[in-house]
């Protein structure tokens, strides 16, 4: 108790100090308003969510209640290798260009380092893959591309870590449904990934409820309940404004009567640097642990994030335990390299990408396939 | 995770101390450390290469100055350019001469574009004009509802005509739009479009299209303050496909120190027009380059700090209760000090803010283990005690302080420890205040923080033998803290960007230092 006193002590010292300063200054010079975050959001709307969605998923098939089935697996897997290695993806050409030179000479290594940092990597996890490569090279002198390549690989697979069990787990104890909680900070595709989700769930025969527990963004809830409609999926929902804990906990009593097999819970985008909003988070899973354990927590990365995603990744598992993580926009110029140093840190596995706008562009990651089409020339 | 940049180019300075002029070795050895803070900064890795040829330039040749070491010497030079980079062509909205003036939005999905439309709604009502916000965004599920419910919020008319989901021609309605802002007498149409990425070809020519009709004065790129290396290919791809005016950056409010900030405004050459900092309607202002350049760099952002506690902190309830701390007659109160705690604590999580004070690295260990929860349980206490007791602890006795442990569900000695450290800090607090500029006050003995220590260090015997301390940097040689340069409130940083962690205060860091419990 006493050390924290003395942080306690110290934070507000030093704020009281720095606001005695302040209030001594600004009587002299009004500090301009600026970028001041922090304050918990009062009112207001929140940062749009803007995955799109299906462009136009033919009216006919929206009044559908049961969807058609979805794309085989295996044939998105070839979709997303095809998509990660157009051309589109100076990461996969320039890695093997740069490792098919005669010789490895420092600025070879440079560029090397310079492509994996420009993936998103980070510069940890980059410098621990050049070190790994050199040292395997330098083993058996001097190298030709094949062999660069097969080391790259088998480097890169280590670090994505393609042992871990990349399954959803969606089958509650003693008959329950299973719970999928989803998070993630603002507009990285939470309610669109819900949608893909719900449509493959539904497309493997499974029932579910989805809880619209994101009663903050504007319209949120009739976005989810849009994806909802097109599967014939119930959608619950609350007041706006409301209390998300409580639409969660209401979806899921809703499916534990109805016996479903699966609820899936979307939640607002938070800040992870909004204590108050992740106590709310931590809050919603909490109460829905009083009905059914949380099965799976998905946290949604949006593949253009940066360094930050680490910051993101390590709040949002200390709060509600994340199990798995699912990476959206990878259809994009976006490499999605954040995930690697996400994955060395939180040891908690990429289940699903984002491909694309469309309804069925949702894949189970496969860290070979991935890393192969990392590397796949075009 | 990573020191500052100032803490890394203070290591590589540490032997330099004595030299007049910066060699070639000295930059090259910072040039690294530069390299790796912007890189981990998300600034795309092309830029940091002309960055860094930048200041090496500059670098080479510089006077040291008298009053700088080298490395503080480098961070100016690099925060000067910095700041060039990202303010150099800032300028305001343009307006169009006739009414209505256009202002498209355009950026990849979820970068807010929606949420913009509302703020810049709210903020030109603010400043005296008629907004009409024109719901394009045609494709995202309800995203025409959430604007209409956005603008509702703002108190801003929204122009919908199509009910969005796929339906609709979005070129036709920002069209339209335009059409029925000149015939209503809206002078400033804000369109918002649908989030679309760089290489989707098929929709950026849909933008081009959506601009060609609509012709607006301002286009503003909407992006991701988290964005990653792709932020440099994504900015090009929209120069290239819609054209640009000007960036937005949106979701200023996390802790992402906003690299791309300095890839786009490098690359593009376009100005960073607004910050978006918050989930509120009126969130949004204008956009600071020198504070994104403290940013970018990790240099511990006092400034935001600063204005947190403005915005937070009751500025009269605040300079009483430090007028009650410094005059150092017992009158500041566990309720004064409860008080400042939930008004710290409402500025975000305490290991945070205490993250944001410079010359806190050095503890940054420790910070990172500050539970929240044991910030309750001293709430606790302190909410059940009276009012008297709260404003005068020294008159609680045994019984009260049985009371008080019964009431908050804590053991006497929780209570006990609270407040005699209350005692000892507001001592320390005190004697601390004398030494930060700008208070008139001046030190306290030096006494009270020897006998202090000794408490401390007796009090807790058994805990404390468990655990050995880990010293921490011994307070003269770690707190090294350049001050940024060029802070437009010269005088606030004056006093500000000289300040350390006070003496005292890292004293206090020392002998506690045994670990969360």
């Amino acid at each position: 108790m006493e050390n924290y006193f003395w942080y306690v002590l110290a934070g507000v010292a030093l704020v009281l100090v720095v606001a005695a300063v302040t209030i001594i200054v600004g009587n002299r010079r009004a500090l301009p308003p600026g970028q001041s975050p922090a304050e918990l959001p009062a009112s207001g709307d929140e940062p749009t969510e803007t995955e799109p969605a299906e462009p136009v998923v033919a009216a006919a098939e929206q009044a559908a209640v049961e969807p058609e089935r979805p794309e085989a697996p295996e044939s998105r897997l070839a979709r997303l290798r095809r998509r990660l290695s157009a051309s589109s993806n100076p990461f996969a050409r320039g890695l093997l260009s740069i490792l098919s030179a005669e010789t490895l000479d420092e600025a070879t290594w440079e560029d090397l380092e310079a492509s994996l940092i420009t993936a998103d990597l980070g510069v940890g996890p980059t410098s621990e893959l050049i070190d790994a490569l050199r040292a395997e090279l330098s083993i058996a002198g001097n190298a030709d591309a094949a062999r660069a390549k097969a080391v790259l690989r088998s480097e890169l697979l280590r670090l994505v870590g393609p042992d871990d069990n990349r399954g959803l787990n969606l089958t509650g104890a003693d008959g329950l449904p299973g719970v999928i909680l989803v998070v993630g900070v603002n507009g990285t595709g939470k309610t669109t990934t819900i949608g893909k989700l719900a449509r493959v769930l539904v497309a493997q025969d499974h029932s579910l409820v989805l809880a619209a527990a994101d009663t903050f963004r504007a319209a949120a809830a009739e976005q989810l309940k849009t994806w909802g409609d097109r599967v014939g999926v119930e959608v619950v929902r609350g007041p706006e404004g409301g209390d998300p804990a409580s639409v969660a906990f209401d979806a899921v009593a809703k499916g534990i009567a109805d016996g479903v097999d699966v609820v899936v819970v979307d939640t607002a985008g938070r800040l992870h640097t909004k204590t108050g909003l992740m106590d709310e988070l931590g809050k919603i899973k909490r109460v829905i642990e009083r009905k059914v354990p949380v099965t799976e927590v998905l946290l949604v990365i949006d593949a253009t994030t940066g360094q930050n995603g680490l910051a993101q990744a390590r709040v949002f598992a200390e709060v509600v335990d994340v199990t798995g993580i699912v990476l959206t926009k990878l259809d994009g110029s976006a490499k999605g390299g954040i995930i690697v140093p996400v994955q060395r840190e939180l040891g908690v596995p990429v289940k699903l990408v984002g491909l694309g706008e469309g309804a069925d562009d949702l894949a189970p990651f496969e860290a070979e396939a991935f890393v192969d089409a990392l590397l796949e020339e075009s | 995770m990573f020191d500052t940049l100032t803490d890394r180019l203070s290591s590589v300075f540490r032997n330099l101390r004595g030299k007049t002029r910066l060699t070639d070795a000295d930059i090259e050895a910072t040039t690294r450390e530069i390299r790796l803070a912007l890189l981990e900064a998300d600034v795309n890795l092309t830029v940091v290469k002309e960055f860094i040829q930048a200041v090496r330039e500059r670098a080479k040749g510089a006077q040291i100055h008298a009053a700088l070491n080298p490395a503080q010497q480098i961070l100016q030079i690099v925060n000067e350019e910095l700041i060039e980079i990202l303010g150099g062509a800032a300028r305001p909205l343009r307006y169009a001469k006739k009414p209505p003036t256009v202002i498209l939005l355009a950026g990849l999905q979820g970068s807010g574009k929606t949420t913009l439309a509302g703020k810049l709604g709210t903020w030109l009502k603010a400043q005296g004009h008629s907004p009409l916000l024109v719901a394009a965004d045609l494709q995202r599920p309800n995203a025409v509802t959430q604007l209409q419910v956005v603008g509702e919020r703002a108190g801003v008319q929204v122009f919908a005509p199509e009910p969005g989901n796929g339906i609709g021609d979005p070129v036709a309605v920002a069209k339209a739009g335009v059409g029925f802002a000149e015939t209503k007498l809206y002078d400033v149409v804000v369109v918002d479009t649908a989030g679309r990425l760089g290489i989707d070809d098929e929709l950026m020519r849909q933008a081009a299209d959506i601009r060609a009709a609509v012709n607006p004065d301002e286009v503003l790129f909407v992006v991701d303050a988290m964005i990653g290396q792709d932020a440099v290919n994504t900015a090009k791809a929209f120069a290239e496909g819609v054209g640009f005016d000007a960036v937005v950056l949106s979701k200023l409010d996390g802790d992402a120190r906003g690299g791309a900030a300095l890839s786009i405004a490098k690359v593009t050459g376009k100005p960073i027009m607004f910050a978006s900092n918050g989930e509120g309607l009126d969130d949004f202002d204008a956009f600071y380059p020198d504070r994104m350049a403290s940013r970018i760099l990790d240099m511990g952002d006092l400034l935001t700090l600063i204005e947190q506690a403005q915005k937070t902190f009751d500025a009269e309830q605040s300079a009483k209760a430090a007028q009650k701390l410094l005059q150092g007659k017992g009158e500041f109160g566990l309720d004064d000090f409860l008080q400042q705690m939930q008004a710290v604590r409402k500025m975000g999580p305490l290991s945070k803010i205490l993250g944001m004070m410079p010359g806190m690295g050095q503890v940054k260990d420790q910070i990172a283990g500050i539970d929240e929860r044991e910030i309750d349980r001293i709430e606790a206490i302190i909410y059940s005690m009276t009012p008297a007791e709260r404003a005068n602890p020294k008159m609680l006795d045994g019984s009260r302080r049985a009371r008080i442990a019964a009431g908050s569900g804590t053991k006497v000695s929780d209570v006990n420890s609270l407040v005699n450290r209350f005692f000892d800090a507001r001592k320390m607090m005190q004697s601390m205040a004398g030494s930060i500029p700008g208070m008139a006050r001046k030190q306290a003995p030096q006494a009270q923080k020897k006998r202090k220590s000794g408490n401390k260090v007796s009090g807790n015997p058994a805990r404390r033998a468990g655990k050995a301390p880990t010293p921490v940097t011994a307070p003269a040689s770690g707190s090294a803290f350049g001050q940024p340069a060029a802070i437009s409130e010269a005088e606030l940083t004056k006093q500000l960007g000289e300040f350390q962690l006070p003496p005292e205060l890292q004293q206090l860091f020392n002998p506690k230092n045994t670990g969360p419990r």
